[in-house]
């Protein structure tokens, strides 16, 4: 494997040095575009109380192209499907090479407190969102409570 | 790919643009070449070839009218024309009537009459004093190797050109690059996307980027739809029309497809659409095969005897090929097998009937049509022994001028075979009514007429005399020609008359 960009070493270290609350991130021991990535939930979501596990992998073209990322913990969100894909525009055609993993991170924290049914990745989940938020809340926490506590 | 060559032709001044109503210009010039080979098509419609070259020129002379009235720097005048897909009245009436900060803004460019000092953005590195993070690759740099737009966000010239070759490569995106920074909309222009790319391939590529989405937002404008060909033709105004390219090929305007009168772009697409698809492979299938009433497997009879026997392993139901009952109570009198319900055989064997038909009535004009594609093909081979034809005549002191009637004749006949072609897609689509007969009675004269001109060229020909050949040959293009020119007047008429009456099929 070709020498590992500065952009990476640097980007790898400061996630050490300075930590985002809530989101650790720790590259994996043989593979250093690798990140094993937790996200606490954020607190008054349904997801509050829950640890997600989630998996970060920088390209080969990293940072021109964007970081993939997948959640690995089962979720109940209209924007994650049941592989764990993430529809986020910044993963997407927003991405700018200026962005970073800290930010990245940062933004599917965000998502998991503002789901967004209106451009839904997973049909059913976001179909009960609009149309039964209460009952689509109580799923997400219940899934929370399954998937994502104690483990 | 060149750039920017002056050429003294007078170019056209309608930007073409969709949006654009009546073209009232301000200087009308008015179009002065007439391109060499488009007399024997159509005289009266006049059209440009431009080269890669041309069109770039062409550009640059839209860019440059817009600013001799605007006043602004090349590069925002280029984006603003493009955000209005190069139609400059819409620009200029939105330039002088509307809200000029909102028209920047939405155009995606900083606004050159109010360029703001790039207030305190340069973000300075804590470490090092005068000198600027690169927020892409983290390196740090003198502030004299970092480079931006009038937006401010700033980065090192190695990272502006991998995320600019990345955006043109990798993503084609060639016009509307946006700042590398995350959420700044402002566009990228073409004189820093040239100065900060290193790659001539990449420069080449954008290049190609820029003038392809000219040419897609300009309805005037058309790439020639010939393989590997560069040229695009530019029209005064759209119509069904043929147009020849510099390479040769001669194709409709309006579409893009080889020329095709009679027929019109639409009814040609349907065509094109059903030959591709699979609609007449299921109308076989309806009108040929049967479903076995057990497993539902599609079978085709391929021998007389009624008792059929399905080779699905699975299955081997034994039932009858007319009723489609159990073979069982048929006995040896299959033919009794008259006790299914009357209306539901009666309505199985219509919609068959139907597929039939349909398909009969498909096939009949595919046939004709596809025939004489094929012909068109071989009469290109023409060429080649008309051509050791015309080398013998001038032997014979002839004249070369005197013999080019060879040529003319062998061009008019493939004229007549892609005319009779289309005339074919035509039929097809059209009522039965007193007009379509007359157009059925063209139809046949021209047929018969080039098939005799076709089997002279091919054939005759060589056991004539070299004297008596120019009348005989003259005498048969010409009734061709003038029998194709009756069969397209007629349609032309009939389309404006409304004579025609589309079918649905």
């Amino acid at each position: 494997m070709a020498a590992l960009p500065r952009r990476i070493i640097k980007e790898t270290q400061r996630l050490m040095q300075e930590p985002v609350p809530g989101i650790s991130a720790v590259p994996d021991d043989s593979n250093a575009r690798y990140f094993h990535v937790i996200v606490t939930g954020p607190e008054d979501s349904p997801f509050e109380g829950g640890l997600f596990k989630l998996e970060l992998f920088l390209p080969e073209d990293y940072p021109m192209s964007a970081p993939k990322v997948r959640f690995i913990t089962k979720i109940y969100h209209p924007n994650i499907d049941r592989l764990g894909r993430i529809c986020l525009d910044i993963l997407k055609d927003k991405w700018s090479p200026a962005l970073q993993i800290r930010t990245v991170l940062l933004s599917i924290q965000a998502l998991l407190s503002a789901p967004n049914p209106d451009d839904p990745l997973a049909n059913d989940v976001a179909e009960l969102w609009k149309v039964n938020e209460s009952e689509a809340i109580r799923n997400a926490k219940e899934w929370t409570r399954r998937y994502a506590m104690d483990n | 790919m060149e750039m920017m060559n002056t050429d003294d032709d007078s170019l056209c001044e309608d930007s073409g643009n969709e949006t654009s109503g009546d073209d009232v210009d301000f200087n009308v010039e008015v179009e002065t070449s007439v391109p060499k080979e488009s007399q024997s098509y159509d005289d009266e419609y006049q059209y440009e070839v431009l080269s890669t070259s041309d069109i770039v020129q062409y550009m640059s002379d839209i860019i440059d009218e817009v600013n001799s009235v605007l006043q602004l720097p090349p590069t925002t005048a280029r984006i603003l024309l493009n955000y209005f897909h190069w139609d400059k009245e819409k620009l200029m009436e939105r330039f002088f009537d509307g809200d000029q900060d909102e028209l920047f803004k939405e155009a995606n460019v900083i606004n050159p009459f109010k360029k703001i000092p790039v207030t305190g953005k340069p973000k300075l590195s804590l470490k090092i004093r005068g000198t600027e993070e690169c927020d892409i690759c983290f390196m740090v740099f003198a502030p004299s190797h970092m480079t931006g737009l009038e937006c401010g966000h700033r980065f090192c010239y190695q990272c502006w050109n991998e995320y600019l070759t990345t955006k043109i490569v990798e993503e084609g995106v060639g016009q509307t690059i946006a700042c590398a920074a995350h959420n700044c909309p402002i566009l990228v222009d073409d004189e820093t996307v040239m100065r900060l790319v290193k790659d001539t391939r990449v420069k080449i590529k954008y290049q190609h980027l820029i003038t392809n989405s000219f040419i897609e937002c300009n309805r005037l404008l058309r790439w020639c739809p010939s393989p590997d060909c560069n040229y695009a033709v530019k029209v005064a105004y759209v119509d069904f029309k043929p147009v020849v390219c510099c390479c040769g090929h001669i194709f409709c305007f309006a579409c893009g497809e080889n020329w095709h009168d009679p027929v019109k772009c639409s009814l040609l697409k349907k065509w094109i659409k059903k030959c591709d698809d699979d609609s007449e492979t299921s109308n076989w299938i309806s009108a040929n095969t049967k479903e076995c009433p057990k497993c539902g497997a599609t079978i085709e009879k391929d021998g007389g005897c009624n008792h059929m026997v399905c080779k699905n392993q699975n299955c081997k139901a034994d039932f009858c090929w007319v009723c489609l009952g159990s073979w069982e109570p048929h006995g040896s009198s299959w033919y009794n097998c008259n006790k299914y319900d009357e209306d539901e055989a009666k309505a199985a064997r219509d919609a068959q009937e139907r597929s039939r038909a349909a398909l009969q009535r498909y096939l009949f004009y595919c046939n004709r049509y596809m025939n004489h594609m094929q012909s068109l093909k071989f009469e290109h081979k023409l060429y080649s022994s008309v051509k050791d034809k015309m080398e013998e005549m001038q032997q014979h002191n002839m004249s070369w001028i005197e013999v080019q009637f060879l040529k003319k004749a062998v061009d008019i006949l493939c004229k007549c075979r892609q005319t009779l072609m289309y005339t074919y897609v035509f039929a097809y689509y059209l009522k039965k009514n007193n007009q379509s007969v007359i157009f059925e009675d063209n139809q046949k004269d021209l047929e018969r007429t080039t098939e005799l001109l076709s089997e002279y060229l091919e054939r005759d020909i060589t056991q004539e005399n070299l004297v008596d050949i120019k009348q005989k040959v003259q005498d048969k293009y010409r009734y061709c020609d003038g029998r194709r020119k009756a069969l397209l007047d007629h349609v032309h008429e009939g389309y404006e008359q409304d004579w025609w009456v589309c079918k649905e099929a």
